[in-house]
C-alpha cells in the first residue's frame, strides 16, 4: 500500500510534469491525497485527467459567477478548483453557482472540501443525480460510493448550506430534558456561595 | 527586563544557520528525556559466528512497544559504499510498531534490506541501514577475541562502530504515515521515532562486536568495556536529501528556531543567576573544550571554523573566569552581549546552546512546541490584498530584495532530483542540462521575482485577482504569508548563488537532531556521530543530562 506522504509527493512532481505550476501543484498534491484519504479515487482519476489533457485541451475560467459554461471542451477541474478555493470568499455572496461541463468532477471534491472549511459553511455538489456534501473539510458525505466517477458532469451545481440545525426543536426539547436528569438541585445555602452572589450587578 | 528576540535576518543567513550546534533542544536528548522510564529488552539475537542475522530490541511502556529489528548480512568490501546509489549495507534496520511475529519478520526480511526498492507497511514507523567502519569494527573484534580492549585512539579518532547512510520515516517507502502516530504523547517532538532507531542501532553494534569477538576465541574473549561503548557513538553521512527538507517545511523550521530563541531570550531576561546554575554552565563550557580539541576533520572548512571556535571559547574562558562577575543583573544577557561583539558566529552559537544547559524549566516546555501542523497554514489568504503583501515582502525579506539576479554569479546554481536516485542534486544551470526541471528552492529568487511583479499591479487587487494570471508564483506567494506569522521560517539568503555552501543547511538540522563533531567531505556532504556520550540502554533511568561534554574517551 502507498503511504498518503508517496501519494502526495508523487502527484506534486506528475503535476508539475503537466505543466502546472509549483504553487498549483502542491494544491493538487494536497487533493489528491485527501481524496485518497476519504477513499475516493484520486490517482485513478488524475491519471485519466492526464490522459486526456492534449486530447481535450480543456478549458479555463478565470472568474466564477452565478451561472458559467465551458464553450469548446469541458471546464478543466484543477484550474476551476483553483479558482473556486481562492475566490471562495467572493463566490458565497452569490451563494449558489452552476456549471455547464466540467472533466473529471471528481477532481474539484478536494478544492471544494477546503473552501468549506475556510468560510466555515458546508458546500452541496450535485451533478447528474450524484450528490456529495463537503462536510468543512474533515469529510465528504456522497451517494455516490462504489460507482464509476464519470469523465465529464455536464451540469453541475454547488451551494452553501447555511449553519442550521439537521433537527427540529421538539426533537432537541426532548434530549435536553432527559439531559437534565444529570442535574442536582442547589440548596439555598449552596446559592448564597456561588459565583456573584451577594454583589450588585450593577457595579 | 525585556530582551528582543534576535533578527530573523542575521539568524536566518546560511553562515549563521550553519554555525548551530546541539543543545538541550536536539531532539536526540528529548528523546531520551522521553524515553527514559521505559522498559528496553533485547528481544531477540539469532547472529551466526560472523554476527550475521537477526536481532530484535524494544522499548515497551504499559501497552506501547517499539521494536528494532536489524538483519545484519554479509557484504563484499566491493559493495560497501556511504553514498546513496549503494544497493547493499552490512545492516538494514526497521522501527515496527508492537511486537512483530514471525511472518512480520519474514515478510521485512525480504524488503528492509533492499532498503528504497523494497515495501514496507504502515505498522512499520523508520527504516534505515548502516555500514561499519570496518577498520575499528575488525580492530576491535581481533581485540576484544584476544582478551584485550582495542587501541582507544583509533576509537577516538572514529568515534564509532558502524554509521549509518540513511534514516526514513513518515511515510517514505509505504512506512506509517505521521499522521496514523502523531496523537500519541511520546512523538511529541520531530523526528522522535527516528532517534530510537539510531540509539538502538548503537546498542545492537555493541552487541554484534561482542558476538563475533565471543565466537572467533569463546575462552579467551572479553566484553567491550561499558565505559568504551558509552564513548562510541553511530556515524552518519548526509547529503543533499537533506537540505530541500528545511526549504519545503517552513512553518517546522520556524518552530525549531523560534524555541531556540525563545530560550535565549527567557534566559537572556533572569535578573540574578544561582550559583549552582553560573557553575553548571562554566563547568559545561570547561568541560566541552575536549569536544573541539577531539573534533576530527580534514576539510579546510571546517580546520578553520574549528580554529577560530577553539580560540574565541579560550577567550570566552578567561573572560569569565577572571572578569565576569555573575552577580550582576541579568548576566546571561551581558555575557550575550560580550559574545555577540567579541567572539565568531561558530562560537556564538556554541555558547548560546551551552546556556541552556541550567534550564531545564525553559527548555522541556518549548521541547512540546517544535513539531508543526503544516496543513493548518497552507491555505493562501486570498482575501488580502497586493499592498499588504508587498509591506509582508519588505518588511520580512530586506536582504533577499537587494540580491541582483540579472548576475549570473547570484542563480548560478539549481536544485534538481536525480533521476536515478530521486534524491535532491546541485549543479550549475551554465554547465549541466536540466534547469528547465529546477525545483522550487530558489525562494530568494523567487520572491524577489514576485515584489517586482506586484508592482504592476494595482495596490488594492485582492490576492486571488492577481493569482489568476500568476500562477507561476503562487508558490512564494504561500511562503510570504506564511512568514508573516512565522518569523523565522525562511532562509534569508540566496540558495543558488554561486558561492552557496548546502553543507549549511545540512549542519542546521543536524545540530537540531543533536550531532556532534561535524566533519564535511566536500560542500556537499559530511560526516556526524550521534549519541556519542550517552547513556547505554540500562542506564537511562538515571543518567547524566550533561552526557554530552562527557563524551571524550576515558576508562
Amino acid at each position: 500500500m502507498r503511504s498518503l506522504s508517496e501519494i502526495e509527493t508523487t502527484s506534486k512532481r506528475a503535476c508539475r510534469a503537466m505543466g502546472f505550476s509549483w504553487g498549483v501543484s502542491e494544491e493538487v498534491a494536497k487533493g489528491i491525497r485527501l481524496l485518497e484519504l476519504f477513499g475516493l479515487p484520486g490517482v485513478k482519476n488524475l491519471n485519466q485527467y492526464y490522459e486526456n489533457q492534449d486530447k481535450e485541451n480543456f478549458e479555463n475560467l478565470d472568474l466564477i459567477n452565478e451561472d458559467n459554461k465551458a464553450y469548446n471542451s469541458p471546464l478543466c477541474p484543477i484550474n476551476l478548483g483553483i479558482r473556486f478555493l481562492d475566490q471562495v470568499k467572493k463566490i458565497e455572496n452569490i451563494n449558489q453557482c452552476r456549471f455547464k461541463k466540467v472533466a473529471y468532477p471528481i477532481l474539484l471534491l478536494p478544492f471544494l472540501s477546503r473552501s468549506s472549511e475556510i468560510i466555515g459553511k458546508k458546500i452541496s455538489f450535485k451533478f447528474d443525480k450524484n450528490e456529495f456534501l463537503l462536510n468543512f473539510n474533515i469529510n465528504i458525505s456522497s451517494n455516490f460510493l462504489d460507482k464509476e466517477f464519470p469523465v465529464i458532469a455536464s451540469e453541475a451545481e454547488i451551494s452553501f448550506l447555511e449553519n442550521k440545525d439537521s433537527f427540529t426543536d421538539r426533537e432537541w426539547k426532548n434530549l435536553y430534558k432527559l439531559s437534565e436528569e444529570t442535574f442536582v438541585e442547589e440548596t439555598e445555602s449552596l446559592k448564597q456561595g456561588a459565583a456573584g452572589a451577594g454583589l450588585t450587578d450593577n457595579d | 527586563m525585556n530582551v528582543e528576540l534576535r533578527d530573523p535576518n542575521t539568524i536566518m543567513k546560511l553562515s549563521r544557520l550553519g554555525s548551530f550546534h546541539q543543545s538541550k533542544l536536539s531532539f536526540l536528548r528529548s528523546f531520551l528525556n522521553e524515553f527514559k522510564d521505559w522498559d528496553y529488552k533485547r528481544d531477540i539475537f539469532n547472529l551466526d559466528k560472523n554476527g550475521f542475522g537477526i536481532a530484535v530490541y524494544s522499548f515497551k511502556k504499559q501497552e506501547r512497544v517499539y521494536s528494532l529489528i536489524c538483519f545484519a548480512n554479509q557484504i563484499n568490501d566491493n559493495e560497501r559504499s556511504d553514498r546513496v546509489i549503494a544497493t547493499k549495507w552490512d545492516a538494514a534496520f526497521t522501527l515496527y510498531d508492537g511486537i512483530p511475529n514471525n511472518q512480520d519478520i519474514e515478510r521485512l526480511k525480504n524488503e528492509v534490506p533492499k532498503q528504497e526498492v523494497g515495501r514496507l507497511s504502515y505498522k512499520e514507523l523508520t527504516l534505515s541501514r548502516a555500514n561499519k567502519s570496518v577498520r575499528v569494527f575488525d580492530h576491535v573484534v581481533e581485540s576484544l577475541s584476544n582478551g584485550v580492549q582495542p587501541n582507544l585512539s583509533l576509537l577516538e579518532k572514529v568515534g564509532y562502530l558502524y554509521r549509518t547512510t540513511a534514516v526514513y520515516g513518515s511515510g517514505k517507502f509505504g512506512l506509517a504515515d505521521r499522521f496514523r502516530i502523531k496523537n500519541r504523547d511520546e512523538i511529541n517532538g520531530p523526528f522522535r521515532l527516528e532517534m530510537m532507531l539510531v540509539y538502538l542501532v548503537r546498542q545492537f553494534t555493541f552487541d554484534q562486536v561482542n558476538h563475533v569477538a565471543k565466537s572467533k576465541n569463546p575462552k579467551k574473549a572479553v566484553n567491550l568495556d561499558l565505559k568504551i561503548c558509552k564513548s562510541l557513538g553511530i556515524g552518519n553521512s548526509t547529503g543533499l536529501g537533506m537540505a530541500p527538507f528545511i526549504v519545503n517545511h517552513p512553518t517546522l523550521l520556524n518552530n525549531w528556531i523560534f524555541c531556540r530563541e525563545t530560550a535565549l531570550k527567557k534566559i537572556r531576561e533572569i535578573k540574578k543567576v544561582k550559583s549552582n546554575d553560573s557553575d553548571l554552565f562554566k563547568s559545561c563550557i570547561r568541560n566541552s573544550i575536549k569536544n573541539i580539541t577531539s573534533w576530527n576533520t580534514e576539510s579546510k572548512y571546517q580546520l578553520d571554523k574549528i580554529k577560530n571556535l577553539l580560540r574565541d571559547i579560550k577567550k570566552f574562558v578567561d573572560f569569565i573566569e577572571n572578569e565576569f562577575d555573575f552577580h550582576v543583573d541579568y548576566p546571561f544577557n551581558e555575557i550575550y552581549l560580550w559574545i555577540e561583539k567579541e567572539t565568531c558566529e561558530e562560537c556564538i552559537e556554541y555558547i548560546v546552546s551551552i546556556m541552556m544547559e541550567p534550564y531545564g524549566e525553559i527548555t522541556n516546555p518549548l521541547i512540546k512546541k517544535m513539531s508543526s501542523e503544516e496543513e493548518k497554514y497552507f491555505n493562501i489568504p486570498t482575501d488580502r490584498t497586493v499592498n499588504e503583501l508587498i509591506e509582508i515582502i519588505e518588511k520580512k525579506y530586506p536582504y533577499i530584495l537587494s540580491i541582483n539576479f540579472n548576475k549570473k554569479e547570484n542563480y548560478k546554481k539549481f536544485w534538481f532530483i536525480s533521476k536515478n536516485k530521486e534524491e535532491p542534486r546541485l549543479a550549475d544551470r551554465f554547465e549541466e542540462q536540466g534547469s528547465d526541471l529546477e525545483q522550487p528552492l530558489a525562494v530568494a529568487r523567487d520572491i524577489k521575482k514576485l515584489r517586482e511583479r506586484l508592482s504592476t499591479y494595482k495596490k488594492d487587487l485582492t490576492i486571488d485577482q492577481f493569482l489568476i494570471k500568476n500562477s507561476d508564483l503562487r508558490h512564494v506567494v504561500r511562503r510570504a504569508f506564511i512568514i508573516e506569522k512565522f518569523p523565522y521560517s525562511e532562509i534569508q539568503d540566496n540558495t543558488i548563488g554561486e558561492n552557496v555552501v548546502p553543507i549549511d543547511m545540512l549542519r542546521l538540522k543536524l545540530s537540531f537532531f543533536g550531532a556532534l563533531k561535524f566533519d564535511p567531505r566536500s560542500d556537499k556532504w559530511l560526516r556526524i556521530c550521534m549519541f556519542q556520550g550517552a547513556p547505554l540502554p540500562n542506564e537511562l533511568k538515571n543518567y547524566d543530562e550533561q552526557w554530552v561534554y562527557q563524551s571524550h574517551f576515558k576508562i
